[in-house]
This record gives structure tokens, C-alpha cells and sequence, in this order.
């Protein structure tokens, strides 16, 4: 963390200053960006062209089945704090709950949702509830379909396991901050005959879904999912920010290494 | 909407221009964020045991015999708890001493979960990245088991072994980097309004 007032050394104050301003005008030229990015005009002229996700393909034709033959979509968000740095994960489950929601207002069952932190047992409430209004079957809505079954990693997949059992889940998507615990909750999915998607912010949890899952995204698919739903053109937007912050950061690494190799640095 | 984008700003403010001003509205937010997400979960919890499980009691069905033992397990220990004190050194062996083996026992399930899915894995997963991590996974078991711990003596198969150590992190680092920038992204969304995970 920049110290602004390290007083140790006067350069290293310098630098520290110099520091926080590029990473604030990082983070305020990513917003611009993502504004203008997701203006009509910019999304006409230059439509996004998507890369072919098996994974995705396979969750679309599942909500189509979800709703024709009446059964559940299950959405897990992981066990990841609200207050922790992996909560980003967390928070693209709920627009991908949101987006289910949305999609599958036509169906007989609403999706279900579980998670491993209060603060996301009440969020994904909220998304529930909120969705229950949008498209007037509030009086619909079971407040027990949004759970936090289990406080410890292992007693929330365990959780997730004797949530799913005997609740019409035909499809079970898993997105969030996993662990190891993840090979539990898919063998609970397997058990259903459901078809689970799976994808985490850790790389021990993408590992075993990667093992254990019928799809999963890996690394920065997971923030893309919501883009590929068709949610918002904003995530559409931030896609291509990323794309072209990865693709300057990539040609940053190459400079930085030929650089070094010429010992100029 | 207007409460989460400006304490969200604060806060990042705050991260990078950490001036006395911005720091006496942030330290405290900070703190009062902590204490919120405490009260979450204890909210969650009582909405798992009160309504979840007792919903439960009233239907018919195997469930409802482990229903009642999540909710008097529940019980016990948040009434003998309140009455000892969770700091309590005998209080915090008991229930250690039954969440210790029940998690050990979930993790040799997930062990055992985990060798029949490596085993299965070119079956269900019929492609080049299937392949490519069944191969991965059995030369990294090879290699950190000490069968080879004769190697320190050749140098050139030291070195080729010193180069496979580091390509987890260079493929880790590749990820993360990915992991980084959606991360941002999904912060950014938030904090120009643009996604809301929130009514409001």
C-alpha cells in the first residue's frame, strides 16, 4: 500500500506519490472507457464479436430446457467475504442470478441461490426479491430460495449439496470464490443428473472444476458471463476494456523484458 | 444507489490520496463495513436454522430427521456458548473436537472425489486440454514426490526440472493477471452505477 507520508526517504515519498497517481488515473480512465465504450453509437458502428464459449452455449440451451420443461436454474456464489478482495467473483454471480431471474420469469420455478457469506445471502435476496417484482410473480417469491448453507467452506458445500437435492435443479451454475470445496458441490450436481458450469476466482477452484464439472470458464471468462447472457451493454463495454488493458499490460511485459535483456534496465 | 457509489469512492479515494480529512470518514466506514458483514452473516444464519430447517420440520420426508439435528446441534452450542463465553478454553475443545473430524472427514470424501475424477477425466473431457491437465497433473506428481531427488546431481536435468517448477507460476500469473482486470472491471461497474447487485 502507498504510503503517502513515508518519511524514510524523500525519493521513495516521491515515487509513492507518483504511484497513487497512475493507479487513480488507471482506474479513472477504465471508467471513461467503460462509459464510452457502452454508448449506442460506439456498440453500432463497432458491434462485439464474441469468442465461441462451449461452456456458455450449453448454459443458454439449459435455461431454454429450464423453462419448457418446468424446472429449477441453481446458482452458487462460493464462500468468498463481501469485505474481501475476492469478492468481485461474488458480485458477477449476482448479475449472472439477476440475468437468470430475468430470463426465466416464464418459468414454473425461480432460480435458486446459495452462498457461503451473509453479506451475499442478502444481496442474492434482494436480486430474488427484486426480480419477484420486475415481473410481477411476488407472490411467488419463497424467501428461502436465497440461502447461506454453511459458515466454513466444507459445511457450505455441503450445504449446497442438500440445497440442490430434491429442488428441481436441472442446471447449476457455480461462480464465485471456491476452494477445494468445489469438488463437493459438483458431485452433489452429478448426483441430481444436473448440468453445472463452474468457474472461480482461485486457481486451486478453477483446478477442480475443471476435473470435476460438466463447463468451466477459466480466469477472466468468469467476468464475462454476464456479457455473453446479454445482460447490460456496460458488461459488453468492459469486456473490451479489458481486452485492451490486458493487450497493453502484455506488450508493458515484452518491452519490460527485451528491455532488460538489452540491460537498459 | 447514491450511498453505495459515494462510500465507494470515498473509500478508493481515500486508498490513494490518504489525507487526514478523507482517512477520519474512511477509517470509520471501514470499520462499520466489518461490523455490517458480522451482523449479515448472524442474520443469515438465523434465516438458515428458523427458516430454512424449521420449514423443513413441517414437511414430510428423510431431510427432516437432519433438520432437527442441525437446529438442536444449533442450539446447544449457542446456548452453552452464551452461557460459558466463546472464549472459554473447555467450550472451545468441544466444539473443536467435533468440527475438526467432521471437516477432516469431508476432506478425505473430496480426496477420494478428486482421484476418481482424475481417473475419469479423459473420458468426460475428450479434448487437448483435457489431455494437456491429465498430463500435468500426473508430471507434477511425479516430480513433487521426491522420486527425483536425484536430479540435484545432473545438472542439465536440474535445470530442465527447475524450469518445470516455475511454469505454474508463469500459467498462475497469466491467469490472475485476467482475474485482476475482471476484478477491476467489476468494481468500476459498481462504482459508476452502471451494475447495481442491490434493489435501490
Amino acid at each position: 500500500m502507498p504510503v503517502f507520508y513515508r518519511l524514510l526517504n524523500g525519493g521513495e515519498k516521491y515515487l509513492n506519490d507518483i504511484e497513487s497517481l497512475i493507479g487513480f488515473a488507471v482506474v479513472v480512465l477504465f471508467a471513461g472507457l467503460m462509459i464510452l465504450f457502452s454508448s449506442k453509437k460506439i456498440r453500432v458502428k463497432f458491434p462485439p464479436t464474441f469468442r465461441n464459449l462451449s461452456g456458455v452455449n450449453r448454459i443458454r440451451h439449459a435455461i431454454g430446457l429450464a423453462v419448457e420443461d418446468g424446472t429449477r436454474l441453481h446458482v452458487s456464489l462460493g464462500s468468498g467475504s463481501l469485505i474481501d478482495p475476492s469478492n468481485p467473483s461474488g458480485l458477477v454471480g449476482l448479475s449472472t442470478l439477476n440475468r437468470f431471474g430475468q430470463l426465466t420469469s416464464t418459468s414454473d420455478l425461480p432460480p435458486l441461490c446459495t452462498s457461503g457469506n451473509g453479506g451475499f445471502h442478502l444481496l442474492s435476496q434482494d436480486v430474488l426479491s427484486q426480480n419477484a417484482v420486475e415481473t410481477n410473480t411476488r407472490d411467488m417469491l419463497d424467501p428461502n430460495l436465497a440461502q447461506m448453507s454453511g459458515t466454513t467452506p466444507f459445511s457450505y458445500a455441503v450445504g449446497v449439496m442438500d440445497a440442490v437435492d430434491g429442488s428441481g435443479t436441472s442446471a447449476s451454475v457455480m461462480i464465485g470464490n471456491f476452494g477445494p470445496e468445489a469438488g463437493l458441490i459438483c458431485e452433489g450436481t452429478k448426483n441430481i443428473h444436473a448440468y453445472s458450469l463452474a468457474s472461480s476466482d482461485s486457481i486451486i477452484g478453477q483446478s477442480v472444476f475443471l476435473a470435476l464439472s460438466d463447463d468451466t470458464l477459466i480466469g477472466e471468462e468468469l467476468y464475462a458471463l454476464p456479457a455473453y447472457l446479454g445482460y447490460h451493454a456496460v458488461h459488453q463495454a468492459s469486456l473490451r476494456v479489458q481486452d485492451s488493458a490486458r493487450l497493453v499490460i502484455v506488450l508493458l511485459l515484452v518491452a519490460g523484458a527485451a528491455m532488460k535483456l538489452a540491460g537498459l534496465l | 444507489m447514491i450511498v453505495a457509489i459515494g462510500s465507494g469512492l470515498i473509500v478508493l479515494i481515500g486508498y490513494f490520496f490518504p489525507l487526514p480529512a478523507i482517512m477520519a470518514i474512511r477509517t470509520p466506514m471501514l470499520d462499520w463495513a466489518v461490523t455490517v458483514a458480522g451482523v449479515a452473516s448472524l442474520v443469515a444464519i438465523l434465516h438458515l436454522i428458523f427458516g430454512v430447517h424449521f420449514k423443513r420440520l413441517r414437511e414430510p420426508g428423510a431431510k427432516r430427521f437432519f433438520s432437527i439435528v442441525v437446529i438442536l446441534a444449533f442450539l446447544a452450542v449457542v446456548i452453552t456458548g452464551l452461557y460459558f463465553g466463546p472464549d472459554n478454553s473447555e467450550y472451545q475443545k468441544v466444539v473443536t473436537a467435533v468440527q475438526v473430524p467432521i471437516e477432516t472427514s469431508l476432506m478425505a470424501l473430496l480426496a477420494v472425489t478428486l482421484s476418481y475424477s482424475a481417473l475419469s477425466l479423459l473420458r468426460r473431457q475428450r479434448n487437448w486440454l483435457g489431455l494437456v491437465f491429465f498430463v500435468s497433473v500426473v508430471v507434477y506428481l511425479v516430480i513433487n514426490s521426491g522420486v527425483l531427488a536425484f536430479s540435484a546431481d545432473i545438472p542439465v536435468l536440474q535445470d530442465l526440472l527447475s524450469g518445470f517448477h516455475q511454469l505454474p507460476a508463469a500459467g498462475a500469473r497469466g491467469i490472475l493477471l485476467g482475474v485482476a482486470l475482471g476484478s477491476l472491471a467489476t468494481g468500476i461497474r459498481i462504482l459508476i452505477g452502471t451494475d447495481r447487485p442491490y434493489s435501490g
